[in-house]
């Protein structure tokens, strides 16, 4: 299935893109399992992902946990803790 | 179930969220919001502007996911709504690189009393903060490009009082 995924601030900056359309391996059933796979991907990915439990995730422009099934999400968006107000 | 859930029309339509890159006039605002109404008792505004730092910063940028961040002020505001019985509730959140003085957020609450006015603009600034799509950047004012700015605790805690204090 693909998917297009979304980055925003340091996540972007380190992975080196705003966005990108994967095909989600068939293992990945959750956003945590999605974030772990990313960081497999490559230097800026790992970079990127290495602290996963601070990784904030929407699923269609929804929040989303990391143990929330991925399901049918087309867009899906990874960023760290928000800071706006 | 939320409380805006189950009213949801009735709630949304006292709702207005803009997301924009240009100034906001909170005077205008106020204005526009209770023009030709004799219902309201009680508005309450809260700015949030760009601080330098001690001097240290040139300018904030402020990032956001399009979409999803009118989405989720929408979110909140209505349930602002619903929760404290707000007759009208205006949030504007500005994005892109705003000098230290300038603009960032501005929520206007009113209702027939204060303490709802006053609950509804603290309820939708304390769920504002952690849970709306935006994120600051420093610009410092020797020319380089400082850190994200990062998420407080004491942020969490401000939007915990309202599940707790029940």
């Amino acid at each position: 299935m693909s998917v297009r995924l979304v980055y925003f601030a340091w996540v972007r900056e380190r992975i080196g893109k705003g966005s990108e359309e994967i095909d989600l391996p068939p293992e990945v059933k959750t956003v945590g399992e999605l974030i772990a796979h990313l960081a497999t991907l490559g230097e800026e990915y790992e970079a990127a992902l290495q602290v996963p439990g601070v990784i904030r995730a929407a699923l269609d422009e929804e929040h989303a946990d990391h143990d929330e099934p991925i399901g049918g999400a087309r867009e899906i968006a990874l960023f760290p803790p928000m800071t706006g107000g | 179930m939320t409380v805006a859930a189950r009213m949801p029309d009735e709630a949304a339509h006292r709702v207005d969220v803009r997301i924009q890159a240009h100034d906001f006039d909170s005077a205008a605002e106020i204005a526009a919001l209770t023009a030709g109404r004799a219902d309201i008792g009680a508005v309450v505004t809260f700015t949030g502007l760009c601080r330098d730092e001690g001097g240290r910063l040139a300018a904030l940028e402020l990032e956001h996911y399009p979409g999803m961040a009118e989405r989720a002020i929408r979110a909140i505001a209505t349930e602002a709504v619903a929760r404290f019985s707000l007759q009208g509730i205006l949030a504007i959140h500005r994005h892109g690189k705003i000098a230290p003085g300038g603009n960032i957020v501005l929520v206007v609450a009113a209702a027939p009393h204060r303490q709802a006015a006053f609950d509804g603009a603290a309820f939708l600034m304390d769920y504002l903060k952690t849970d709306a799509p935006f994120w600051k950047k420093e610009h410092l004012k020797d020319g380089g490009t400082g850190e994200w700015v990062s998420a407080k605790d004491a942020d969490d805690a401000a939007k915990a009082r309202w599940t707790s204090a029940q």
